[in-house]
Parts: C-alpha cells; sequence; structure tokens
C-alpha cells in the first residue's frame, strides 16, 4: 500500500458505509450525510492523484458546471418537488454510468468478462437515465400521469429487451461490426422511456426505488469493468438499498414487481366508480368540523399525495396545534406508499415543522384507530379503502391499509366526489359515520383553525 | 479467472449483504434522505467518469464522454447531499 490514491479509497469506503450506518436514526442522519460528504471528498480527490490521470483543467471544469448546477437545484426546487428532484438527479448519475460505459467500449472494444460488466454498466445506464427523465416528466406532470397502454405493450417490451440483450451477448463473445453498439445504446435508451409509460403516478414510491437500485448495480458494474472496488462498495451498498425499498413498497401494496412494472395499475375502473357514486354522502362544514375535534380527545391524521398537491402541511400544523393547545391529542399515520416516494409524507410533515415522534408506521398505529374519536383524512384515498380487506375483485384488494374506518367519526377532505387517482371508489366516502369535507385541503383547514372555538 | 476478478467478486458477495442490512435498519421515517443520500452516493461514478476524461492518451471522444460524465454525476453529488442536508435539517423531536 504505498499509494495515496489506495489510502483515499479505502476512507471513502468506510465513510460511506458509515454515512448509511448514521442514517438509521433521525439523531445521527446528518452526521450520515456528512460522512458521504467526506466519502465522496476522499474519492474525487483520490482518483485525481492517481497517475494514470494526467488532464486536470478540463475535469476541474466539468466539477465547476456540474455544481454550479446543481447546487441551484438542491435549493431552489421545493420540498413538495423532492420526488422529481430525486428522479432528474438520478437521470445525471446514471447518464454519467452509461458514458463512462461508451467511452471504455470505444477506448479498449474488449470481450469477455470486462465487456460483459460494460454491456451490464451500459443498459443499466442508459434505461435509468430515460426511465428517470420519464418518471421526472410525470412526478413534474409535463408527461401524462395516468398510464398509457396499448395492445400487446408488454410484449412489444420484453422482445425490445430480449433484442437488446442478444446485441449484449454478441459483443460479449466477439468483436461485433460496428453498427451493433449504437443499436444497443439506441435500444436501452428506448426501453428506459417505454418501461415507465404504463406506469402511474400512485406506483412512482416502487418505481423511484428501483431505479436507484439500477444505478447502484450500473456502478457495481463500472467497478468490474475498471477492477476499481470503491465503485463496487458504493454501487452495491446503493443497489442493495433501492432493492429494499422496492421491495417494502411492493409489500405495502401487496403487489409483486412484475406487476408493477407490467401490471399499468391505476386505470380508470369505469363500471366500479359509476354503480357507486350515486350513493349519497354526509357532508359537513368546517364549523362542524371543528366543533367535533374540539370536543375530541385523540385525533389521528391521515394525510396522502392530496396533501403535498394543495401545499397544506403547514395549515394542518396550525390545526395541530390549536388542538393540541385543548389537550387533543394529535397523531399522524403514515402509509408506506403515501406520495409519490418511499417517505414522502415525513419529509413534508417535517418541513412544517411537525415533531417527528407524532408520525407513526401503519403497523404501530393501526391498533389506536379503534379508540380514536376523529380520524382525518387528508388527500389520500387508496391506502384507507376498507375495498383493500373484502373485495376481492378491487385491484388492490390484498393491500395493507390504514384502519381509518375503526375511528369513531371519519372525516375525509377531498375536491369532489370524482374518484381517487387510481380511478378506485371508497366505500369509506359512503358510511355513516364519514362526514365528506369538500373543498381545497389547505383552504379546507385553515378554515377549521377559524372555525375553533375559543378556549 | 483472473486475480482481480477474483478479489472484485469476494468484495461484492460481502458489499450486499452489507448494504441490506444498514439498510434495513433505516427507520421509514427517513426513507426519502435515505433515497437522496443513496442518489449521491451513485454519483460514485465521477471517479470512473475522472479516469476517463483525464486518461493519458484519451482520444477527443473519450474526452469528451468523459466530461459530460463528470459534469452529470457532480450534478448529482451536489443536489443529492444537499436535498439530503436541507431535508434532515427540518426533522425534529419536539415542536418548538
Amino acid at each position: 500500500m504505498d499509494q495515496i490514491w489506495q489510502v483515499a479509497y479505502i476512507f471513502a469506503a468506510l465513510s460511506i458505509i458509515g454515512s448509511i450506518k448514521w442514517l438509521s436514526s433521525p439523531a445521527t442522519a446528518r452526521q450520515g450525510v456528512r460522512a458521504g460528504q467526506v466519502g465522496m471528498l476522499f474519492a474525487v480527490i483520490g482518483t485525481l492523484l492517481r497517475a494514470e490521470v494526467v488532464d486536470y483543467q478540463w475535469i476541474l471544469i466539468s466539477i465547476f458546471i456540474g455544481a454550479a448546477i446543481g447546487a441551484p437545484l438542491a435549493y431552489l426546487m421545493p420540498m413538495t418537488a423532492v420526488p422529481q428532484l430525486t428522479a432528474i438527479s438520478h437521470a445525471f448519475g446514471s447518464l454519467a454510468a452509461a458514458l463512462v460505459g461508451t467511452a471504455e467500449f470505444y477506448r479498449l472494444t474488449p470481450t469477455g468478462f470486462t465487456m460483459t460488466a460494460l454491456v451490464i454498466e451500459t443498459v443499466l445506464g442508459y434505461l435509468t437515465f430515460t426511465a428517470s427523465i420519464m418518471a421526472f416528466g410525470k412526478l413534474q406532470e409535463i408527461v401524462p400521469t395516468r398510464p398509457i397502454t396499448y395492445k400487446g405493450q408488454n410484449f412489444v417490451n420484453i422482445a425490445l429487451l430480449i433484442f437488446a440483450v442478444s446485441l449484449g451477448v454478441w459483443m460479449i463473445v466477439e468483436p461485433a461490426p460496428s453498427w451493433v453498439f449504437p443499436t444497443f445504446t439506441g435500444l436501452s435508451l428506448l426501453f428506459g422511456v417505454l418501461l415507465i409509460i404504463p406506469i402511474g403516478g400512485g406506483d412512482m414510491p416502487t418505481v423511484i426505488a428501483l431505479l436507484n437500485s439500477y444505478a447502484g448495480a450500473a456502478c457495481a458494474a463500472m467497478g468490474f469493468a475498471l477492477s476499481n472496488r470503491l465503485l463496487i462498495i458504493a454501487g452495491a451498498l446503493n443497489a442493495a438499498s433501492g432493492f429494499i425499498l422496492s421491495v417494502i413498497m411492493c409489500k405495502a401494496m401487496n403487489r409483486s414487481f412484475l406487476n408493477v412494472l407490467f401490471g399499468a395499475f391505476g386505470q380508470v375502473q369505469e363500471g366500479a366508480s359509476t354503480a357507486m357514486s350515486t350513493k349519497p354522502v354526509h357532508s359537513a362544514t368546517a364549523e362542524d368540523a371543528a366543533a367535533i375535534m374540539a370536543g375530541a380527545r385523540k385525533i389521528i391524521v391521515v394525510p396522502g399525495y392530496g396533501m403535498a398537491v394543495a401545499q397544506a402541511q403547514h395549515k394542518l400544523r396550525e390545526l395541530t396545534d390549536a388542538l393540541t393547545k385543548r389537550g387533543v391529542e394529535v397523531r399522524f399515520a403514515i402509509h408506506p406508499v403515501a406520495g409519490r416516494m418511499p417517505g414522502h409524507m415525513n419529509v413534508l410533515l417535517a418541513e412544517a415543522d411537525i415533531p417527528y415522534d407524532k408520525m407513526h408506521e401503519m403497523e404501530e398505529i393501526n391498533p389506536d384507530f379503534a379508540e380514536a374519536d376523529v380520524a382525518l383524512v387528508i388527500g389520500a384515498n387508496d391506502v384507507v379503502n376498507p375495498a383493500a380487506r373484502h373485495d376481492t375483485a378491487s385491484p388492490i384488494f390484498g393491500m395493507p391499509i390504514l384502519d381509518v374506518d375503526k375511528a369513531h367519526t371519519v372525516m375525509v377532505i377531498k375536491r369532489s366526489m370524482n374518484p381517487g387517482f387510481a380511478g378506485i371508489d371508497n366505500e369509506l366516502y359512503y358510511m355513516d359515520r364519514t362526514l365528506m369535507l369538500f373543498g381545497d385541503a389547505k383552504s379546507f383547514v385553515s378554515d377549521i383553525v377559524k372555525a375553533m372555538p375559543a378556549v | 479467472m483472473t486475480t482481480e476478478t477474483e478479489m472484485s467478486l469476494y468484495v461484492l458477495i460481502l458489499a450486499v449483504p452489507l448494504g441490506l442490512q444498514l439498510v434495513q435498519r433505516v427507520s421509514p421515517l427517513l426513507h426519502t434522505p435515505l433515497m437522496s443520500l443513496t442518489n449521491a452516493i451513485s454519483a460514485i461514478s465521477v471517479v470512473g467518469a475522472i479516469l476517463v476524461a483525464g486518461a493519458q492518451g484519451a482520444t477527443k471522444l473519450s474526452q469528451i464522454l468523459g466530461c459530460v460524465a463528470v459534469v452529470a454525476s457532480t450534478i448529482n453529488i451536489v443536489s443529492g447531499f444537499l436535498i439530503t442536508d436541507r431535508m434532515l435539517k427540518m426533522f425534529k423531536k419536539k415542536a418548538k
């Protein structure tokens, strides 16, 4: 070990492992970010010190340009846009992996093991690049969020993937003609787009986690191609992280990976929704809601993506404060797939200064709904739909849900009776104990706060 | 199989279960910061990008590809770490 860069790489690997370890608890999480930054710094400096690197000028300029774009991106994006930001950030990272793979291919035109690594790196890199851009487009609502499907879609996608992989195998076995690599690249890029087109907004948490995993796998493959173990360690950690998160998301929806990717979930179920929409519901005003809440002892709030859209989290904090002052216990129940990425709701509530010990996971809080006087649902739909428990015909049957219907009174803030994102009607709305509060989440919560009787 | 490759495979074999263990311990409360942190870490591909861009006797093509890769991965690193920190700053245990 006589090389400085090798020592730097070892410190980088240790810091990166430490950073994920420290992230396990909110108390040490920021320390984890520091460790990650230090690790990255070690990696970059170590690499610049390697004897192979002789030309610094353009590298430093490129780093500067990257930082100048990245920093405003992170500071100017509102908190509700974190899923989009993660998606676009992913796109850049995987593009880098793919370009490195491409450059290495043209430098070495290898076959065998190195080429296997390069093929994996480039196919994952390019498909994650376009898939992340598509995911960004859907989250930003530039691209329609509803799943876009056509007949034979899965067949086309799988055929495309098989074609791309065959070209990859060809290049591994022997030096292939010059058109093969560009075609392989094009197919990978196209596959990324086609992969995301049929996926609806509600499935984004799983998909973003999966893309995270792919980006990590591409890095690990790059590590094999370059015989660089730091890349393998960081890539493997990342791939494992994305994989676990997507498994958690799939479990929380009671669906398989294949179903998320090829199931085109969330198409409008015309028959079911029109049949139920004619039933009567009980609606209430902000004053009614305020009076009931003021008299309650325990309230559980269930936020969903609608809260993010309406930016209602700050008003919700005001309501929480007003109720807490009256001695009402207010807690928050967070479903694993609420929002557009894992943990999305927690970040928004934290942004509004709601302490994290008030936020509870599904398994933890579900038994408490029976004792709750009020369950207030804000912008959540499928994750509180009792049909998931008993209606075998429902597309969400078997999905674990928050037991909101067990609360003494259920209040649902909703714009109108239009079925939610997945187009599935919710029997919760027609229960006798349910009060529908029609209106924009932000202004309705604000009205409840105003209507709250003085202490 | 060369010793290099063998060593790399051992590293992979150990790193994957380590990653699975570490991530399973992260509270669901912090899943979004976890994603953006690992997102930043995945930009470790900057290492490969620098090696490609700055290598001795690099062709014009690999220099250009390498530099674009450095720009892209730096964007990922910087935005990933900054947004993670921005989020974590907001998590507080007790209301003020």
